[in-house]
């Protein structure tokens, strides 16, 4: 019998595998993790704080900055919680473009995931891969308002650009290259014994502590719980699409990779039936006031992030500012099942159960 | 083209003024409208709060999922349990229930354990500083009868606490210490209360509104 | 041993002047460091992710000697991307100290340069230049990788020319 002390350990806030300043300390027996305890607040950067005293059209850079590898769903779910206030109309048009962008968003952001979640297992060209093809939707969102990461597209009412002309037809072209590129992927990586032999089977949970810890996203649908917003309580314009809710049922990080890479096709397919439903012309901006001053109340809206339900919770008291904003960020909630999942597994094990939960720091600590 | 040109040449104050007029009235109009928005709402919020079927408005078909919800609660916790419950007209109508303070643990075990309700699944859980008062409010949703509502707590701001929720839903746990982190609210019963955001050694907390920067500037 | 330049021939007076430089061996030592500048990946915030973008296939840092290291007793320059709050502040001069010298800093993005837009918040430092003596700023928010490059370039401008007139840029 090997008798091993306890060890601890500590990996972060500089860790290539902690996707920015996550930190977490965990004891080792051997190689075998007895107690995870992640420490987080490293990039809290008081975004609700400084929301208190902006305006609602100034917070929207801010949205940009939390989830900084979706901001257009961030952005949308700002702008949706202050329309639903003040029950504003948002014309055809700019609703379409939200819809697209929001979808070529969730397209690149499964992307990076993907390069970088192959990365931290230790393959190196997929990242090169992912990154080329993520490459081409930053261009497009790049000629539409003109950044490259922190769009500050979405406005209270509408959009702030009109397409450019000719960006649609970038769009569509873009999306048989994009599903082509994705049987690709799975050619060069879905099928590789050593990769399937590293994520099988690891970390993996039942529907109920899914539920139980308030998970969603691909963390709750690879248990098998059929539960998207774009489909359960269908916001913006996702009732006149067809697609599919990829589900898992060992939920373990298998089936949160499949789930994430069927989720890009299914993203195309929508975006598919959006450039035939596209409206020819129309305003992109619809009647708002000029200073936003959503009536005393409250508000809870929630969407779909590639990462899970982003909700806002808006406290107003009827001034241009609001009285409290909070944001309810999946990353966040979805990390807390780490320390439970880790107790158990090896080192190794570590960076592949924290990748698939797919975080974002800056949506962790705001 | 020419028009507008002349005209900007001629002289920029004339053109101004009516917009200004303009602008004024529109303002007006805006602030009636809330005013008038607000003393709907406050009418509707005492009526709810006085007896719930005597509704003045037409009743929204939310209504008796809110008062099944208030009558389970007070038939199976405590007549006391209920403070208020309106519906939420800006959020959908979603169903909104005050919890007296005392008797929120065992309403949040009905909650999720009641065979009707089963609320399963908790979305939210925010802490509002009302300066009068504080407010822990949570956004449940039933994943089985796809059902929503929301729950509030109130307490008082010095010695703020509210009894956690985590034993129930383990999703409140991280909630719960960032709200005692930003808000200084504690929680009661949580197993591991500490600072989650700001550093052990951080002196107050920053969202109260009350809240002055003393730490140094590095 | 004894050389004169002048018991040469002038075709092979030529074929010297083409293939030996005359330069300080400091020159030498920073046109192989200005080269080879190993930075370590330090993503903070939204800048990382377009440092990661500047490292990958599109804009291949690595053509410039460029290559991510993930430690930082094998790294020579700090590419602080993203914001530093108080609570990552000692840490990240932790980091600093634990790089071999020489060793530079860029501050990439306006949250390092000065707060950038998290300017009013309770936990940000405003300037990762009050922690660490920065040799670049990159403004933007975030820096598009072009600019990433550009500064990147000016950082090995910097140290050659450094070397060249025995000049600090900034005097700390």
């Amino acid at each position: 019998m090997i008798r091993t002390e306890e060890l601890l350990l500590n990996v972060g806030p500089q860790h290539p595998s902690t996707h920015g300043v996550f930190r977490i300390i965990v004891k080792l027996d051997g190689e075998v993790i007895t107690e995870a305890t992640p420490v987080m607040g490293y990039l809290h950067r008081g975004t609700e704080k400084i929301a208190e005293s902006l305006n609602f059209t100034q917070i929207i850079p801010y949205t940009d900055r939390m989830d900084y590898v979706s901001a257009m769903t961030n952005n949308y779910v700002l702008v949706h919680a202050v329309e639903t206030m003040m029950g504003l109309e948002v014309p055809q048009r700019a609703e379409y473009l939200r819809l697209v962008v929001m979808e070529l968003q969730r397209v690149a952001s499964h992307l990076v995931w993907w390069g970088t979640y192959l990365l931290d297992i230790g393959a190196m060209s997929p990242f090169l891969y992912a990154f080329r093809d993520r490459e081409m939707i930053i261009d497009l969102f790049n000629e539409l308002c003109g950044a490259r990461l922190t769009y500050n597209y979405m406005r209270v009412g509408g959009v702030k650009w009109d397409a450019p002309p000719g960006w649609l037809d970038k769009v569509r072209a873009f999306i048989p290259y994009m599903e082509n590129k994705l049987m690709e992927y799975d050619k060069l990586v879905s099928g590789n014994e050593i990769f399937l032999a590293r994520i099988k089977g690891v970390g993996a949970y039942d529907a109920k502590t899914a539920i139980d810890y308030g998970l969603t996203g691909a963390n709750l649908r690879c248990t098998g719980v059929d539960f998207d917003i774009r489909k359960a309580e269908p916001y913006s314009l996702y009732s006149k699409f067809d697609f599919d809710v990829p589900l898992g049922k060992t939920g373990d990080c298998h089936d949160r990779y499949r789930i994430r890479l069927e989720e890009i096709r299914q993203s195309l397919r929508i975006l598919k039936q959006a450039m035939e439903q596209f409206p020819e012309g129309g305003d992109t901006m619809g009647k708002v006031p000029r200073v936003l001053r959503p009536p005393a109340g409250e508000v809870y809206v929630r969407i779909e992030s590639p990462r899970g339900e982003i909700g806002c919770h808006i406290v107003s008291k009827g001034k241009a500012e609001p009285y409290r904003l909070k944001f309810r960020r999946p990353s966040f909630v979805n990390l807390q099942i780490l320390p439970k999942l880790l107790v158990g597994e090896t080192m190794t094990n570590l960076i592949t159960i924290l990748g698939g939960i797919d975080i974002v720091v800056g949506e962790v600590d705001c | 083209m020419s028009e507008e040109q002349g005209k900007d040449g001629e002289k920029p104050v004339v053109r101004e003024a009516p917009a200004d007029a303009e602008r004024e009235a529109k303002l007006k109009a805006a602030a009636e409208a809330r005013a008038a928005r607000a003393a709907a709402k406050e009418k509707t919020e005492s009526e709810a709060g006085e007896a719930a079927p005597e509704v003045a408005k037409p009743p929204s078909p939310r209504q008796p999922e809110l008062d099944r919800l208030a009558a389970l609660i007070k038939s199976e916790v405590s007549e006391s349990a209920v403070e208020d419950a309106y519906l939420n007209e800006l959020n959908g109508d979603m169903p909104v229930i005050i919890i007296n303070n005392s008797y929120w643990r065992e309403v949040s075990r009905l909650l999720k354990e009641h065979g009707e309700l089963q609320f399963n699944y908790l979305r939210n859980v925010s802490g509002v500083d009302y300066e009068t008062h504080m407010e822990v409010v949570y956004h449940l949703y039933s994943l089985s009868t796809k059902r929503e509502a929301a729950f509030k707590v109130k307490t008082e701001r010095d010695a703020a606490a509210v009894f956690s929720a985590t034993p129930v839903w383990a999703t409140a746990n991280w909630n719960e210490r960032e709200i005692y982190d930003l808000l200084g609210i504690d929680f009661p019963g949580h197993p591991d209360m500490r600072r989650i955001m700001m550093p052990d050694d951080w002196v107050g907390h920053p969202l109260r509104k009350d809240y002055e920067p003393i730490d140094p500037e590095v | 041993m004894e050389f004169s330049l002048e018991s040469i021939s002038i075709e092979e007076r030529k074929e010297l002047e083409r293939n030996v430089f005359m330069g300080t061996l400091e020159q030498l030592k920073a046109w192989a460091r200005s080269n080879s500048l190993w930075p370590l990946t330090f993503g903070l915030a939204c800048c990382a992710i377009e440092m990661m973008g500047t490292g990958a296939s599109h804009y291949d840092l690595d053509r410039f000697g460029v290559m991510f290291r993930t430690s930082p007793r094998q790294s020579d320059v700090m590419i602080v991307a993203g914001t530093v709050t108080k609570k990552m502040g000692p840490l990240l001069r932790r980091l600093y100290d634990q790089m071999p010298e020489p060793k530079w800093v860029i501050a990439m993005g306006s949250c390092a340069t000065a707060g950038g837009p998290y300017i009013k918040s309770y936990s940000v430092i405003k300037g990762v230049d009050q922690i660490v003596p920065v040799d670049v700023y990159i403004p933007g928010c975030p820096p598009n990788p072009a600019a990433l490059i550009y500064g990147i370039n000016k950082l090995q401008e910097k140290i050659r020319y450094e070397a060249k007139t025995g000049k600090r840029v900034t005097g700390r």
